[in-house]
């Protein structure tokens, strides 16, 4: 089907795998060439996961077959496939965050290594495909795009045949992600496939040879992205049109919701970041976006912001209120929103359900009758509008939190957050991880409280997202915000240069 | 009351003595709770160890013979445990209060019989040259030999969980089992290994206490030692090091306080008595209320089942 394909290197036939009633995989085959950066294209839930999870050995197919480098293949654990030259790089970093990223390392190998000799193959492989990692380092410490670097770099050490990776850019900036994209057509020319896992239409056609997509368990068909609009892909990928939503308009006559003043506030952990010289305003009607590389003080910024972290030298004003003392619940009661990056540990507690998760953040008690019983009713009906509008894929109102897909669970945070109608609503990373029509309804619903008179602020390492429904921009680089400006008069080539020198 | 009654280097002698059982059981619970499972059986562990450790020292007639036994006993009272939690998936810490009081009963079963008996005959090893040393030859060259092979069992299991991959790989199952079972390591095997040793390890603890400390069998002897070892690993912030030198202060304690009932310090004895568990309180309030406990102490996974998901 595609001229690239010289010869084969992974072949799967006629692929069943079912849960329950669920047919996650139903009847898939894929072929992938050597050298080939193949992408395997669908939206949450459509059995993305599962399939690599079974090529990666982590389950076991239904009925089907696999062939790889010639021979009959069928992994009957991740050590098996990657004795036999498959790697991955998981969507949920694989990681331990009490450990070191050396440690890390080295627990992805499946024999032991003298340290020295795996210190200098790490090092070897961060300096030729640019992954730059301190290895000493706890994981807890290190951000999201610090922590893909050291699972890539865990994969490679294998030097796999095939490497998958799933939704690696999803936490990443543009800038990580060009340089991610060298890593990748590097290894390609190298001789390693690639099996590229993402609904981020843009970087397909930039970097993947062929495009399986798949929708509802089944494979609707393999395109060439190089030869599609990063649109009709989107559309054969969600099987109905895609819409793009608008930014705000913006009226003259705004109140100030909300402004910051930060000198300097020092982080907690010696890896964290000091924020210094952030100086932001947020009117009513209005998104602020706040673009940068990970790890140069979103998550700071976002924990001063909520209340999770309190510094007196810190000015936070809401309307008329001086807030910049009160914990996230008193903040929450004066009509402040958020939605921190982290879904589980932050926004929703894993082991409770979605119900609980909307009574814990019930700042109005709308959900409490008198003497604090549960409004069991309206915290239902709260819930499954959630569910509803905000298409979350889940068996109920009553699942645990960490039962759902992050994806999913991220619709959930947002939409619970956002059915709170804020006057202020503070959202890190809204998107992460969510496929591209939900990514779409997450963003329409954001601009739509906007539109009906809420403040925004858009903190996100998607700059395609920020440009396209921020009023204003600013960037955080090494824990210092630039001055925000009119989204419509920012050039292309000054974000390169204002993010450009933090990269370095 | 005369304190130059108490000779220094018999105390220090006598407080290793004292805390060898510690040191013993508690390193093999750190084991267990390094891979992310919490036994709180190491009691009824420690007493079958005892109980079968003195049966088998004294039909043979030999006391190394016996810890063996003692050994062998608590692995297989574990395995009840191991089975229960891992296989059944059932809850570790009603598990765990389970086997304690369970190896507490049969354990009295089984040495009614013993009761009173002579235990076999046991030498202690003089390190040449190095016991000749006055004072510190007394203190730490004139012990048997389970206590040499403790300190040598701190020294490995620090190695092992610090330098070696197998170390790493337990380490990292029992802070995130689902990591680590989606990097392909057999989180149920591994821990199965732990809890076994585990098992092991507060029988030998138990077995010196009937063989070589106290030496006989007396219903009820290890008398909450299980429950010290627990708090030791906690204290220690699962560092072995630390272990010893806190099993060493117990010890020390439990020495003293002997020491002092028997010259007749104007105490009343029963204070004296609760003097080692009120330290083991204090200390562990002292513990979790200082910075440098560090979270990367406690495992993440401890007393948490792993049900697979994938």
């Amino acid at each position: 089907m595609n001229s690239k394909i010289k010869n084969t290197l992974f072949q799967c036939r006629a692929i069943n795998k079912e849960f329950g009633n669920v047919k996650a995989n139903d009847d898939i085959s894929i072929n992938i060439g050597n050298s080939q950066i193949h992408a395997l294209l669908g939206e949450n839930g459509a059995g993305k996961s599962t399939l690599v999870k079974i090529i990666y050995g982590l389950l076991q197919p239904d009925s089907g077959s696999m062939t790889f480098l010639d021979k009959e293949f069928l992994p009957k654990s991740p050590k098996d496939a990657r004795a036999q030259g498959v790697g991955m790089v998981f969507q949920h970093f694989s990681l331990f965050e009490p450990l070191t990223a050396f440690e890390n390392i080295l627990l992805g190998l499946d024999k032991g290594i003298g340290e020295k000799e795996l210190h200098e193959s790490v090092i070897r492989l961060s300096e030729s495909y640019g992954l730059e990692v301190n290895l000493s380092s706890f994981i807890g410490d290190l951000s999201a795009g610090e922590r893909q670097r050291v699972e890539i770099i865990r994969a490679l050490i294998q030097k796999p045949k095939l490497l998958i990776m799933d939704e690696p850019t999803s936490v990443l900036t543009p800038f990580e992600c060009e340089s991610l994209f060298k890593t990748l057509k590097k290894l390609a020319s190298e001789g390693t496939s690639i099996l590229y896992i993402s609904h981020k239409l843009k970087e397909i056609a930039d970097l993947c040879d062929t495009a399986s997509v798949l929708r509802k368990g089944a494979i609707v068909g393999e395109y060439d992205p190089k030869k599609m609009t990063a649109r009709e892909l989107g559309e054969i990928m969600v099987g109905q049109p895609l819409f793009e939503p608008k930014r705000p308009v913006a009226t003259n006559k705004r109140k100030k919701v909300l402004s910051v003043k930060i000198n300097e506030v020092k982080p907690d952990t010696q890896f964290g970041v000091t924020l210094k010289n952030i100086d932001l305003e947020v009117y009513q009607s209005e998104i602020l976006g706040i673009g940068g590389v990970a790890g140069n003080g979103q998550e700071e910024l976002m924990q001063i912001l909520t209340g999770e972290k309190k510094a007196r030298s810190v000015i936070i004003k809401y309307l008329d209120y001086n807030v910049e003392m009160l914990n996230p619940r008193e903040r929450r009661e004066i009509g402040l929103a958020f939605a921190p990056e982290e879904r589980l540990g932050h926004a929703a507690v894993g082991n409770l359900n979605l119900l609980e998760n909307s009574l814990i953040t019930d700042p109005k008690r709308r959900f409490q009758k008198n003497m604090g019983f549960i409004n069991f009713s309206e915290l239902n009906e709260f819930t499954n509008e959630i569910i509803e509008k905000f298409n979350v894929k889940t068996t109920g109102a009553s699942a645990l939190a960490s039962s759902l897909s992050g994806g999913n669970l991220q619709k959930f945070v947002v939409g619970r957050e956002i059915e709170q109608k804020p006057s202020l609503f503070i959202v890190n990373q809204p998107t992460w991880g969510v496929d591209a029509l939900s990514a779409a309804n997450i963003r329409q619903a954001i601009v739509e409280i906007a539109n009906n008179g809420a403040a925004i602020i858009l903190i996100s390492q998607d700059l395609d997202e920020i440009l396209e429904i921020s009023n204003k921009v600013a960037f955080l680089t090494n824990g210092s915000l630039s001055t925000p400006t009119n989204t419509a008069e920012i050039k292309t080539d000054e974000i390169g240069a204002i993010m450009g020198g933090i990269s370095d | 009351m005369d304190l130059s009654e108490i000779n220094f280097a018999v105390l220090v002698a006598s407080l290793i003595v004292a805390s060898t059982p510690l040191v013993l059981a508690a390193l093999g619970e750190l084991i267990v709770e390094k891979s992310g499972v919490l036994n709180l059986g190491v009691e009824g562990m420690m007493i079958i160890g005892a109980v079968a450790g003195f049966i088998v020292g004294v039909e043979t007639g030999s006391a190394y013979i016996g810890m063996i036994a003692a050994a062998v006993a608590g692995a297989l009272l574990s395995l009840l445990f191991a089975f229960i939690i891992l296989i059944m998936q059932a809850n570790q810490v009603a598990s765990g209060l389970a086997l304690t009081i369970f190896g507490l009963g049969i354990a009295a079963l089984m040495g009614h019989p013993y009761t009173g008996i002579k235990s076999p005959q046991i030498s202690t090893i003089s390190i040449p040259i190095l016991s000749e040393i006055p004072i510190l030859g007394t203190m730490f060259f004139q012990h048997d030999l389970i206590v040499y092979l403790s300190l040598i069992s701190v020294l490995t299991i620090w190695y092992f969980l610090t330098r070696m991959r197998a170390g790493l790989i337990l380490r990292s199952v029992g802070e995130d089992h689902d990591v680590a079972h989606s990097l392909g390591y057999r989180v149920i095997t591994i821990r199965f290994l732990a809890i076994v040793f585990g098992g092991a390890m507060a029988g030998v603890g138990g077995g010196y206490l009937s063989l070589f400390r106290v030496p006989q069998w007396t219903e009820g002897m290890t008398a909450g030692a299980g429950w010290i070892a627990l708090a030791l690993v906690v204290f220690s912030g699962w560092r072995p090091f630390r272990l010893l030198i806190g099993a060493y202060i117990f010890g020390g304690i439990t020495i003293l306080q002997l020491n002092l009932q028997a010259i007749g310090v104007n105490i009343n004895i029963a204070v004296l008595s609760m003097a080692p568990y009120l330290a083991t309180i204090l200390a562990l309030v002292v513990i979790s209320m200082s910075r440098f406990r560090g979270n990367r102490g406690a495992p993440g996974c401890l007393g948490r089942s792993f049900v697979k998901t994938i």
